[in-house]
């Protein structure tokens, strides 16, 4: 009971919190939750099989360049809807030639996907439609923004939660573990894979469209930043990926100091960020919840582990 | 034109099929898929141009003692961090997962080391920059040195590992390193040696790289991209064929920059790749299952 | 009659015939031995039943349904479960979770407590039910093997194969094995496997099939193969009178 209580009161307080902050407050608000979603949606499908996705950034700016290009064709929640179908397009075509194979193969394809992404746009536009940059005008606001964002936020945990009690998630951290027994077990590997991935990527997708008015002048180079990708694994890694609110744990505070890194120190943040990469892998590969939880149960050996 | 296209991406492919070989071996035998390969090779190219400008040192001179660097910086690098990963993983899936993620770390760190010495500018240096007639196509000298020695340094180490006592125990950590302790060999010291002279490697190839090209210090990502297609396009751990798909691929990235249009190699590279990853997965010259 | 048939299975690895082109068939509650030198391709056979490695040749049916041809997970859903040569578990889900799966995705995907039950039973036949919470990754080797055969048995398989499940065990272990692998049989299940340890071929197989270099040579009664002189050729090596 208390578990889907204390979620629900934080996210309460969290839907009034913009009355009570400055407009500065609410966009590190905004950026925070961003970054909760993202790294919750990178979890989702990531944290579970292993499969490192560098490729959030590729989703997250075809969101933004979705809505960049549609917005005022159609209606703002079909924009949406095209944005997430977009990205849900992408990410099938992108796990059907490569989730098949081993898991290296993946991570390559993803590490250039966003570049890929973008050298394509940038051509299409060039070459094709003849503007290299967009506008957004559409009437939202601020806290609108936020609130879609709170809310996106709050439905991949959810949908996290779900997932971890389906079969799905079964089958995903069995696939984590070791695809071979999985396959024996019965498992469809290529189906439960394209389905986590899919679901991911159409969270990352809409997360990008729905910060997009926030830029109003959208171009390639400027919401493909592959930085999103890289923070996105890493908050999701320091809380730990295999767990549910392990990625948000990441997130907030990352997001805080990298806000504070890039805007003081914006030329030795690539080495902050190095040497945080390489502090999680060697000192917490499993993530803070999972040492955590090691921590406490060395106190009290006997209490049952929960697996949330 | 079409002569044009054919000797300057052959050239282009020669110093693409160096990085690749020592990506390979890299990957074939030490086992650690080195996102931060690129980073290496832009490390040492910066390193040819500060010689240059700073001592007046020609590259040809400074290239030996880069190669050397990379040999000591990666033997470094895999006892200090990456023997620790694969002592931990005990032989699972893990290091995979580990490696690409600690090298993935040490990319930004470089990165950021670049950043902060040489600043974010591109760089370039004229060396060497007169034009040679090569079959009626001038070629600009630096690049036929750089060519020159891709060349040389690919065809030694293959040489090297086909006929050598020394080879033969890589090949044998490359194809089981399960196996290879029960005849006497050393993995660790193999997989060792590997990644040195994979770094050595990139080593040269970033030095023969500075010695042609402009490069910034943001660019290393890309040259880790086409490395690991060129790998995969060869057939992960074969030597002869990440040779050919070097050449291949700069082939191709000349003739598409010629042809169509210069903004589309990366896309070009990735085309290549989806349709090996559809059809031969083990590689265009690779026969292992 | 036949319920597991194995047509003129033929494995080619580039030019080994690793098998090539053996043929036999099982009865229902039968339990059967395979046997053969290293590198006689018990293995591989084992591997082209449940999927693991596509048949360059032949055919393989489980009561009718044709194997080959189909993915690992769909021929597992059809009811064939196995063990493996090395043993492998999923070290960071719990006993429970390690049996729970095949249960769950296997022959008759159980969900919810139903899946429970098949896995408690399962572990309780191999007698780990007491630990069924702890991380699998802490488990001794042995306890990892029970572990293994409990999830092949939560799968609550048509046919069950398993590649030298008895290997590396102590005597006493090795005898509780053999009594569990028993009850299994008693229980109806049908069972090819491979063995080395020829004690527990005798004690637990009335028939067995031979291998050698990927051909099958004998396919008879325990006693009869051997003492079968081609048998022990192929064992002791080819050059007996050289």
């Amino acid at each position: 009971m208390i578990r889907i209580l204390l979620p629900l009161i934080g996210l309460a307080l969290l839907t009034v919190l913009p009355n009570y902050i400055s407009d500065y407050g609410l966009g590190l608000l905004i950026g925070a939750a961003t970054y909760v979603t993202l790294a919750s949606a990178w979890a989702l499908f990531s944290g579970q099989t292993h499969y490192i996705s560098l490729a959030t950034v590729a989703f997250y700016g075809t969101g933004a360049y979705t809505v960049a290009v549609l917005n005022e064709a159609l209606p703002y929640p079909a924009v949406l809807a095209c944005a997430a179908l977009i990205g849900g397009a992408m990410a099938l075509v992108v796990g059907l030639s490569t989730l098949r194979l081993q898991g290296v193969y993946f991570v390559i394809f993803s590490f250039g996907l966003a570049e890929l992404t973008r050298q394509l746009i940038t051509w299409y536009e060039v070459n094709v439609t003849g503007t290299l940059g967009r506008y957004i005008f559409l009437d939202i606001t601020t806290r609108q923004i936020y609130w879609q964002m709170l809310a996106l936020g709050a439905a991949t945990l959810a949908l996290t939660a779900w997932i971890n009690r389906s079969r799905l998630g079964l089958a995903l951290r069995v696939i984590g573990d070791d695809e071979t027994v999985a396959a024996h077990s019965g498992i469809n590997l290529a189906r439960t894979k394209l389905i986590a991935f899919v679901l991911s990527a159409m969270i990352l997708t809409l997360a990008g469209a729905i910060t997009s008015p926030r830029y109003v002048y959208v171009e390639p180079a400027i919401v493909f930043n592959p930085t999103v990708s890289f923070l996105t694994v890493i908050m999701a890694l320091l809380g730990g990926a295999n767990r549910l609110w392990g990625p948000a744990l990441g997130a907030v505070p990352l997001f805080l100091a990298f806000e504070y890194l890039s805007s003081n120190f914006p030329d030795t943040y690539p080495i902050f960020l190095g040497l945080l990469f390489i502090g999680v892998v060697f000192l917490v590969p499993n993530g803070l919840l999972a040492k955590l939880e090691t921590l406490t149960a060395r106190k009290a050996p006997q209490t049952k582990e929960a697996r949330t | 034109m079409l002569m044009t296209t054919l000797i300057l991406g052959l050239v282009l492919g020669g110093t693409y099929a160096l990085l690749a070989l020592g990506l390979t071996l890299q990957y074939g035998i030490a086992r650690i898929m080195n996102l931060a390969y690129g980073e290496l090779t832009l490390a040492a190219a910066f390193l040819v141009v500060a010689f240059f400008q700073g001592a007046g040192l020609s590259p040809l001179l400074s290239l030996p003692a880069i190669a050397l660097a990379g040999y000591g910086a990666g033997w470094l690098l895999y006892q200090v961090m990456m023997r620790p990963l694969v002592a931990r993983s005990g032989g699972s899936g893990r290091l995979e997962v580990d490696s690409i993620l600690a090298t993935f770390g040490l990319l930004f760190l470089i990165q950021g080391v670049l950043l902060v010495s040489f600043g974010a500018d591109f760089t370039s240096i004229s060396y060497l920059d007169r034009g040679v007639s090569v079959l009626g196509v001038s070629v600009a000298l630096n690049r036929l040195i750089a060519f020159g020695i891709c060349i040389l340094a690919g065809t030694a180490l293959v040489t090297a590992l086909r006929t050598t006592s020394w080879g033969l125990r890589m090949r044998a950590v490359a194809l089981t390193p399960g196996s290879a302790p029960l005849v006497g060999i050393d993995v660790n010291r193999v997989a060792r040696q590997g990644f040195a002279l994979g770094s050595a490697l990139a080593a040269i190839g970033g030095a023969s790289v500075s010695m042609y090209q402009t490069f910034s210090a943001t660019d290393g990502v890309v040259f880790t991209m086409k490395a690991l297609v060129i790998v995969i396009m060869g057939g992960v751990g074969n030597v002869p064929g990440a040779l050919a798909a070097g050449f291949a691929l700069g082939l191709l990235e000349t003739f598409v920059a010629t042809a169509i249009d210069p903004g589309l190699t990366l896309a070009a590279t990735f085309a290549i790749f989806l349709a090996v990853l559809l059809w031969r997965p083990q590689g265009l010259f690779g026969a292992r299952s | 009659m036949s319920f597991l048939s194995i047509k003129g299975a033929v494995k080619q690895f580039g030019g080994l015939r690793a098998v090539d082109g053996v043929s036999f068939t099982l009865k229902k509650g039968e339990i059967v031995g395979l046997l053969g030198p290293n590198g006689s391709g018990k293995t591989t056979l084992i591997n082209l039943v449940s999927g693991a490695l596509p048949a360059t040749a032949g055919e393989i049916r489980l009561n009718g349904q044709r194997l080959t041809g189909l993915r690992r997970d769909r021929i597992a859903r059809a009811g064939v479960a196995r063990t493996f040569q090395l043993v492998r578990i999923l070290p960071s889900l719990s006993l429970i979770e390690n049996v729970k799966i095949t249960a769950v995705f296997g022959h008759n995907a159980h969900w919810g407590r139903a899946a429970e039950r098949v896995a408690r039973e399962a572990l309780e036949m191999v007698g780990l039910s007491d630990r069924a919470e702890a991380q699998a990754g802490d488990l001794t080797y042995i306890d990892q093997k029970r572990l293994e055969l409990a999830r092949a048995l939560a799968a609550e398989p048509e046919i069950l194969l398993l590649d030298e499940w008895l290997a590396g065990l102590n005597p006493t272990e090795l005898s509780e094995g053999i009594d569990l692998i028993r009850k299994l049989h008693q229980g109806g299940l049908t069972i090819l496997m491979v063995e080395h340890i020829i004690d527990a071929v005798r004690a637990l197989c009335p028939r067995v099939v031979v291998m050698n270099s990927g051909q099958l040579i004998a396919d008879e009664a325990t006693d009869a193969a051997l003492s079968d002189p081609s048998v022990i050729t192929a064992y002791l090596g080819g050059e007996v009178d050289a």
